[in-house]
């Protein structure tokens, strides 16, 4: 559906309206994404927390459902610490393009003359700043009300912050290709699911390696490689599914 | 040779060429499929550990092969799709997909029933069977991504891109699962890894598997022919194709 | 043959359960794509002479 756009957000229109008009080069238009993303953010902080408090929500969800026993959870603790921060992560997926491409931001980023694959990649390091860091950051005291054992909570920060920096890029192929859907973050959910599942398994793999006194860092690098992978590959993937759905 | 392929892409001379080959498809597929089912129940041989149980692998290998061979050929379409804008790709992808779908879901289910007299569960978080609901969950996926699109076009390059990420991921999953499943599980009998199978049993095997091949050719076949009369309805032969019919 | 009597080759030693299961519904399901592959093609192609028939109906009722 094409809009008459005129931005009515005097945040963004020097930066992006200066690297569009002069042709000024693709750093200023990268450092516009970037600063016009994180202010977005600052406007809106309940963007950053509900990811937050879903992931701290559905963590109390499991002593509720299966039991209290501190045993019990520490066993299962690794496994639902990354499969809650990974739902919170998919979640928050949804929002990535949505409002943007309400308001008509979106195919103004793509009129630009600077390659869509790296301003996308500026809008998803965002994503992974504001969501995936601070579910980073939350999982270590969520660990502990799980009985989560010591010694783990450094790896166990680490590997959250690896895996939701892979997450979003995977998921924002997903979130690329519903955003002009109705009830598009169900399909969403759908497709990028099962994309997300060997992330979760090493993921999971390199805390349930510490605890148990394994090839941790070898889960990590694995992590890593998967993010080396998805950085080169993904970008064109979410360029082209921006494309399709703008077009439709 | 290259303008056999493009003569190919053309909607109206592969309705041509599919109607000519199709038959024989369907031939070949119902030959194949009933002398290996006759052989692998009735003459090949009992598994020595396994028993009779065994014969579900004569269902259940055509079954997996055929639901990742369909995927990848879905990428394949949809990147010639993407690339050389040819039509008669989506088209293709569009109509094997829900065959892929219903090979991997035999093959989950035969392996499954099989596992039950093997191992005493009717689930097993094997690398096999984990790798095969994953895939199950892609082909839903794209299937369910195409049809919520409102133009043609888009859905076409939308499942397209989709089916060429999942082809991707593909190895990396196996992977993964492989990996997962030694970590839990390190003294695991998976099915289709034994010693060496005597020509008995491994013929059968074969002769079905290029049987369920057949039978995916011919499906996708026919399909793609509907498909094609469907979109193209209002080209000329098309008309004086149904116009001499009446 | 590897079975001594049919019902041997029906009770497929103690497992004939979960063969027939496994083999039917899969053999079934094939069936199943077949006949709807065919339904399909057939409700294509009679759908479309039908549109002719009736385009070439009016066309032929304008004219006349």
């Amino acid at each position: 559906m094409r809009q008459e756009v005129r931005s009515l957000d005097p945040l963004d229109s020097p930066g992006l309206l200066r690297a569009r008009s002069s042709g000024a080069g693709l750093g200023t238009a990268l450092s516009a994404t970037l600063k016009r993303d994180l202010l977005m953010v600052t406007r809106r902080p309940g963007d950053a927390l509900t990811p937050l408090m879903f992931f701290a929500m559905v963590i109390t969800l499991f002593p509720l459902g299966i039991s209290p026993d501190a045993d019990q959870l520490a066993l299962i603790a690794p496994g639902i610490l990354w499969v809650a921060a990974l739902l919170a992560a998919l979640l928050s997926l949804d929002g990535l393009f949505r409002t943007d491409h309400d308001d008509g931001t979106l195919e103004q980023l793509m009129l630009t003359p600077h390659p869509l694959p790296l301003l996308v990649i500026a809008k998803v390091a965002v994503h992974w700043l504001v969501t995936g860091v601070p579910l980073a950051l939350l999982a270590p005291l969520l660990g502990l009300m799980l009985s989560l054992p010591e010694g783990s909570y450094l790896v166990l920060s680490a590997s959250v912050a690896l895996g939701s920096a892979c997450i979003s890029l995977i998921g924002a192929i997903g979130a690329a290709l519903t955003v002009g859907l109705a009830r598009g973050g169900m399909l969403l959910a759908l497709i990028v699911l099962p994309l997300f599942m060997p992330v979760l398994i090493f993921g999971s793999g390199a805390i349930v390696a510490v605890i148990e006194g394994g090839a941790w860092l070898a889960h990590l690098a694995i992590l890593g490689a998967f993010l080396c992978v998805a950085l080169m590959l993904a970008p064109w993937a979410i360029a082209a599914s921006l494309r399709v759905s703008l077009h439709d | 040779m290259w303008a056999f392929f493009h003569k190919l892409g053309s909607p109206r001379w592969f309705y041509a060429i599919a109607s000519r080959f199709e038959p024989w498809c369907w031939a070949l597929a119902l030959i194949l499929i009933v002398v290996g089912s006759v052989w692998g129940l009735v003459f090949a041989p009992a598994d020595y550990q396994q028993g009779n149980s065994f014969r579900i692998i004569y269902v259940h290998v055509p079954a997996a092969f055929l639901g990742q061979s369909i995927y990848i050929a879905m990428a394949v379409c949809g990147f010639v799709y993407m690339v050389w804008k040819i039509r008669v790709a989506d088209m293709a992808a569009a109509m094997m997909a829900p065959l892929g779908a219903v090979m991997t879901f035999m093959a989950l289910l035969s392996g499954s029933v099989w596992g039950k007299p093997t191992w005493g569960t009717w689930w097993q978080w094997d690398a096999r069977l984990t790798s095969m609901l994953i895939l199950l969950f892609l082909y839903i996926g794209v299937m369910v991504l195409r049809a919520t699109f409102y133009r043609l076009e888009s859905a076409a390059r939308a499942a397209a891109i989709l089916t060429m990420v999942g082809v991707v991921n593909i190895p990396i999953i196996k992977y993964s699962v492989e990996w997962w499943n030694t970590l839990h599980q390190p003294a695991s009998f998976t099915i289709t890894e034994r010693p060496a199978m005597p020509v008995e049993m491994w013929l059968p095997l074969l002769i079905m598997v290029v049987g369920f091949y057949a039978f995916f050719a011919a499906f996708t076949l026919t399909r793609v022919r509907s498909e094609i009369l469907r979109r193209e309805q209002s080209k000329r032969w098309v008309q004086d194709m149904f116009r001499e019919k009446c | 043959m590897a079975f001594d009597s049919f019902s041997d080759w029906l009770a497929m030693g103690r497992h004939g359960v979960y063969v027939w299961t496994a083999w039917g519904v899969s053999l079934g399901l094939l069936a199943l794509c077949v006949l709807l592959v065919r339904s399909e093609i057939r409700t294509v192609r009679r759908d479309l002479r039908r549109r002719i028939r009736r385009a070439a109906a009016t066309n032929g009722g304008g004219q006349g």
